[in-house]
């Protein structure tokens, strides 16, 4: 047997649980009010809330003669939508949201996710009936201002980027890799170089980085961490030859640790006639301080609802624009956003962008959320590098005060983020990363992301983000250290976490064994 | 409890084969199971399907996991375990018991001088 | 640092606070691993910041400039519609515990975002008639690529089958996508508008799957179901790329005989917004359960034995399965598929069909009131293809300047069709602004 990652303990049975603290003493930090609640019966669902006869919705009814869909092609069951009336649908999604964490609620240092605060400004400005009711096969003079911001955001991330051209097709940061793997296929084909089939991929990088690989019809490479967290170079260059199309790079990596040989790295494969690919989840460490096309990067997917601030809607949407160097310009998805010589914005299609690889969405971005992007960036402006340096800051703070309770599988000072290992607690008293992860939820923290990267065994990685206050990360810290006591006074208390939430440790194994992906109706 | 059968050779990637004559039933082993946790899902191979010695012949999944299973030796698939299909626990609660994974005909029997003994796999643990 | 800036909460003592505890004298001492060849040693090139009512008036300024549905009467669809969006859902998406929630990794913070990606997965069950399905894929177009990847792990084959009536955009984005996969794309012509069930069984020989799209782009209701058992016939998985809102009059794809229903959510209960964020569903028959792409949420019990959510099947999954993962997708479009749930809910199944009626009638009623020739002599739904008696870029150029946007010029992605206007007409429209409509055409010449 190989590969065995993660875990999934089972919840020990017939334990009496002793319920941690609701609310932080102080009232400041992670916990709120709307999280003050224990186990209790839950929400039922719509269907079955639902009754025969109620509705919510009204429709205009227009006096015109019926026409009937031919026989054969009409519908002949109805399908169950819940009927309920609008009061019973508010207060459903209103118990639903109060059922829910979101960064809104509290502290949410989701390693790798960037959750920070999403400025409200964001809301009001996509809801503009310019931009919310304008349809995407509008003219292009009706549309000049939706252009205009699009065009000034491909400005401002091209200079983020410190490349020369940028596409907002991308729907996220996945398909953003994807498209950019797309983009090396079309670059080498030109170069003449279509039998190059191998991407480099280090062994700390997220799975979408090999999974895109795959759909992008390459071979991944994959290479080894050094003992100071860097990729191994000595490993790249005895990998890299004239087989090798690409290398994927996350830097910071998501040890939260930004590469010392990264130059070296982007050399190794230039010279050996590579393409270079930075996988931009960590941005957020570096904005205005060091750029991946500086690093020697010739294609950047950013993840705009990390790094400026997106709201990610408890998994969507996103958006994961592309910057890329002159070279690659011309394999760009179209439709791609030209700036006319009279200032004016035109989209070219096919017929003008003969070398485009394609159209990887509907249309030609996922707009809302770039408009809450520009907004972000526009609030910053040049001072964006002050953004980083907090996140920087706050990251290595946590680490300072956590680093004596937890392990810390390389000692270093880290970027916007940091990575512990509970793998004392686990040896010492039987208590895994999860159990961790569980029991900062009866302090009223979101758990940092756990059992990742896979290079560390029993992973914490914490990244608390720019927008948290000294007051929140003591909370944080304080909760942490607890818990590393709390191991050691009392294991089952943390081993049968969470407590204080609306329900308790949830049966995963059973979700697969037993697969329930929908509603059953009664018959 | 962890605890490794005298009678079964071993693999160092933790899976285990009970020879008998030109056949062998295969498995992972105890340690194996315990670092994968609870088995939710075993994709075994085709009835008839040939393996071979030190790649994967099926799949085990726990909730967040999935391992390939390398086979210890070469041949080819008499039998598979189709309880551990409907109740894959099975491999945790007697990974070298009802846990087992397939029984084969080997292609090469002197392959099995190759794997370790009892003695020599808890060595191997012990010095991980 | 320590000046103020937007959203940061660390005061000029907090950060002397800090580097006190970290143990360094400065923040760009933090900043030490980062080699000097790769620092940028400038500010920033890029306009100074906006103060929020600075920021406000300037993208106010650039949503100004855009000719939106409510400023030009618009009957432009093709792929993306108007219709209503009740107020219900701007409340409900403004809930900052569901906005501002990542995706739901730990399950017992995220019963809210868990149960209703379930009853999510459950309405597109409904309305498709399948199995299953995702928690949501980018929009109609992706999901189509998402299909065909699919059907390649599941039949082993190579080649995917489009009728040439499936949306341009759509078809596009499967050519694209094609080429990582391995796959080759063959698209089947229609005759009259609509595909033929004899061609379709032809190209579908040997094929992994074969996409259709009910109505076809040009509004005209396909033979859906004899295109279902063509495919089905010849082993490829059938997959039919359905308008949701289309599903309460017309037949659901799991009732004949299709294996992956698929399609763009964006009507229901999304924006516009220029083309995005919208959504996309894809549904499936049981077996296909473990190859599907993306999330999965799934009901089980915590450890008093009270029901709870959580996603599941996720060893198919990127995080896991790496690069033998069913899909690379990790962010979907969880919010607008939120939005397309409490929009079916407040439509319920009686609206459902009574929105679809309504379709059909003004449907009928433009194709009386506007006197125009089709392109093509069928049965439609939601749209109508014209003929003109001048090119179509010209008519809309000039009923444009009369304040009417008439449609989408088909001549922009079939040959042949420089003359053809595609005609939205979804329930937003009203007969009188049908009339208008008709009365712009006949002054444009048409």
């Amino acid at each position: 047997m190989t590969g065995a990652a993660g875990s999934g303990r089972r919840v020990p049975a017939g334990h009496v649980p002793v319920p941690g603290p609701r609310t932080w003493p102080d009232g400041t930090g992670g916990a709120s009010a709307g999280r003050v609640q224990g186990p209790g019966p839950g929400v039922a669902l719509l269907y079955e809330k639902s009754r025969p006869g109620r509705r919510a919705g009204t429709l205009p009814s227009y006096p015109l003669a019926k026409v009937e869909v031919p026989e054969g092609l009409r519908r002949s069951a109805p399908p169950r939508l819940p009927e309920v009336s609008e009061p019973d649908l508010v207060r459903h999604f209103t118990a639903l949201s109060a059922r829910n964490y979101g960064v809104d609620t509290g502290f949410y240092p989701l390693g790798s996710c960037t959750m920070k605060h999403n400025p409200r400004v964001g809301e009001r400005l996509a809801a503009l009936p310019g931009f919310r009711d304008l349809h995407p096969h509008q003219e292009l003079d009706g549309c000049q201002g939706a252009l205009d911001l699009m065009w000034r955001l491909q400005v401002l991330l091209a200079e983020v980027a410190g490349l020369d051209a940028v596409t907002l097709q991308p729907a996220a940061g996945s398909q953003g890799e994807l498209l950019g793997l797309m983009l090396v296929r079309a670059c080498l084909a030109a170069r003449g170089e279509s039998g190059r089939a191998e991407v480099i991929v280090p062994d700390t990088a997220h799975g979408t980085n090999p999974a895109s690989v795959a759909m992008a019809g390459f071979d991944v490479v994959p290479v080894a961490t050094d003992a100071r967290g860097n990729v191994d170079v000595g490993e790249v260059r005895a990998r890299v030859s004239g087989r090798t199309a690409a290398l994927m790079l996350t830097n910071p990596s998501t040890l939260g640790l930004f590469d010392e040989g990264v130059e070296e790295l982007t050399r190794l494969v230039h010279d050996a006639g590579g393409l270079c690919y930075y996988d931009g989840a960590n941005l957020n460490a570096v904005c205005g301080i060091s750029r991946p096309g500086d690093m020697g990067f010739d294609i950047v997917h950013f993840n705009l609802h990390k790094t400026f601030a997106t709201p990610h809607g408890g998994g969507g949407p996103g958006a994961g624009p592309l910057a890329v160097t002159a070279e690659l310009e011309p394999f760009l998805p179209v439709p791609v956003l030209v700036r006319r010589a009279d200032g004016s914005f035109a989209l070219e299609r096919e017929a003008e962008r003969p070398l485009s690889v394609g159209q990887v969405r509907g249309f030609p971005g996922p707009f809302g959320v770039l408009v809450r992007a520009y907004a972000f960036l526009r609030a910053w402006g040049p001072g964006l590098r002050e953004m980083s340096q907090a996140a920087v800051l706050n990251a290595n703070y946590l680490l300072a005060r956590l680093r004596d309770a937890y392990e810390l599988p390389y000692d270093r000072l880290c970027m916007h983020e940091l990575v512990l290992s509970a793998r004392n607690l686990k040896r010492d008293h039987g208590v895994s990363a999860l159990d961790v992860a569980k029991r900062l939820m009866d302090y009223g923290f979101h758990p940092p992301t756990i059992y990742f990267p896979l290079v560390v065994p029993e992973a914490l990685m914490i990244e608390p983000t720019e927008t948290e206050s000294k007051e929140t990360l003591d909370a944080f810290a304080d909760a942490m250290l607890a818990i590393a006591r709390e191991a050691q006074t009392d294991p089952q208390l943390v081993r049968s976490a969470p407590h204080a939430t609306v329900v308790k440790r949830l049966d995963e194994a059973r979700a697969v064994k037993q697969p329930i992906v929908r509603h059953r109706f009664d018959p | 409890m962890e605890s490794y059968p005298e009678e079964l050779l071993y693999h160092p990637e933790h899976d285990w084969a009970r020879v008998e004559g030109d056949e062998a039933t295969l498995g992972i082993t105890w340690h194996a199971q315990d670092a994968l946790g609870e088995v939710v899902h075993y994709e075994p191979p085709e009835i008839g399907a040939s393996i071979v010695k030190d790649e994967g012949y099926g799949e085990l999944e726990s909730v967040k996991a999935v391992s390939d299973v390398i086979a210890p030796l070469s041949g080819e698939v008499l039998e598979v375990n189709l309880r551990v299909t409907e109740e894959p626990e099975l491999v945790n609660d007697d990974p070298h018991g009802e846990g087992w994974l397939v029984r084969i005909r080997l292609s090469d029997p002197s392959e099995a001088e190759t794997l370790l003994d009892a003695a020599a796999y808890r060595a191997s643990l012990a010095s991980a | 640092m320590g000046a103020q800036r937007p959203y940061l909460a660390l005061t000029p003592d907090d950060v002397a606070g800090l580097l006190g505890t970290i143990g360094v004298g400065s923040v760009d001492e933090l900043f030490r691993d980062v080699p000097e060849g790769v620092r940028l040693r400038r500010p920033l090139a890029v306009e100074p910041a906006l103060a929020e009512q600075e920021l406000v008036a300037h993208v106010s300024a650039l949503a100004a400039r855009n000719a939106h549905v409510g400023a030009e009467l618009s009957f432009l669809g093709a792929g993306a519609y108007d219709h209503y969006v009740p107020a219900l859902v701007d409340s409900v998406l403004a809930r900052g515990e569901l906005l501002t929630a990542y995706t739901p990794y730990q399950p017992e913070l995220s019963q809210g975002i868990l149960q209703a990606i379930f009853e999510y997965q459950t309405a597109i069950c409904e309305l498709t008639g399948m199995d299953v399905a995702n928690a949501s894929g980018y929009d109609g177009a992706t999901v189509a690529a998402d299909a065909c990847y699919l059907a390649r792990h599941a039949t082993g084959r190579t080649r995917i089958v489009v009728a040439q009536t499936v949306a341009p955009q759509v078809r596009r984005v499967v050519r694209t996508y094609a080429v990582g996969f391995g796959m080759e794309v063959v698209e089947v012509p229609h005759r009259d508008g609509v595909t033929d069930p004899g061609d379709f069984a032809a190209a579908c020989e040997g094929a992994a799957c074969a996409i259709f799209q009910q109505p076809g782009f040009f509004g005209c209701l396909e033979p859906a179901p004899e295109l279902a058992a063509a495919a089905a016939a010849t082993g490829a998985l059938a997959v039919a790329h359905v308008d949701p809102l289309s599903l309460g009059v017309l037949e659901a794809p799991g009732a004949y005989g299709c294996h992956v229903a698929i399609g763009d959510g964006q009507g229901v209960g999304n924006p516009l917004s220029y083309g995005g964020p919208h959504f996309g569903f894809l549904a499936a028959r049981e077996e296909l359960l473990r190859r599907l792409p993306g999330r999965i949420a799934g009901e089980t019990v915590d450890a008093d034995g009270r029901r709870g959510f959580v996603l599941t099947l996720q060893t198919r999954e990127q995080h896991i399965r790496r690069e033998k993962a069913t899909s690379n997708i990790t962010t979907n479009q969880t919010l607008c598929a939120i939005a397309g749930l409490v929009y079916l809910a407040w439509l319920g199944p009686q609206g459902l069909r009574e929105l679809g009626e309504t379709c059909l009638a003004l449907g009928g009623y433009a194709r009386e009131r506007l006197g125009l020739p089709l392109c093509f002599e069928q049965p439609t739904f939601k749209e109508l293809a014209v003929r003109l008696r001048r090119p179509a870029e010209e008519v809309v150029a000039r009923a444009r300047a009369a304040g009417v946007h008439p449609g989408y010029p088909l001549g922009r992605d079939y040959e042949g069709m420089d003359d053809a206007l595609l005609v939205a007409v979804t329930e937003r429209r009203t007969p009188a602004e049908i009339d208008r409509l008709a009365d712009v055409l006949a002054e444009a010449g048409a």
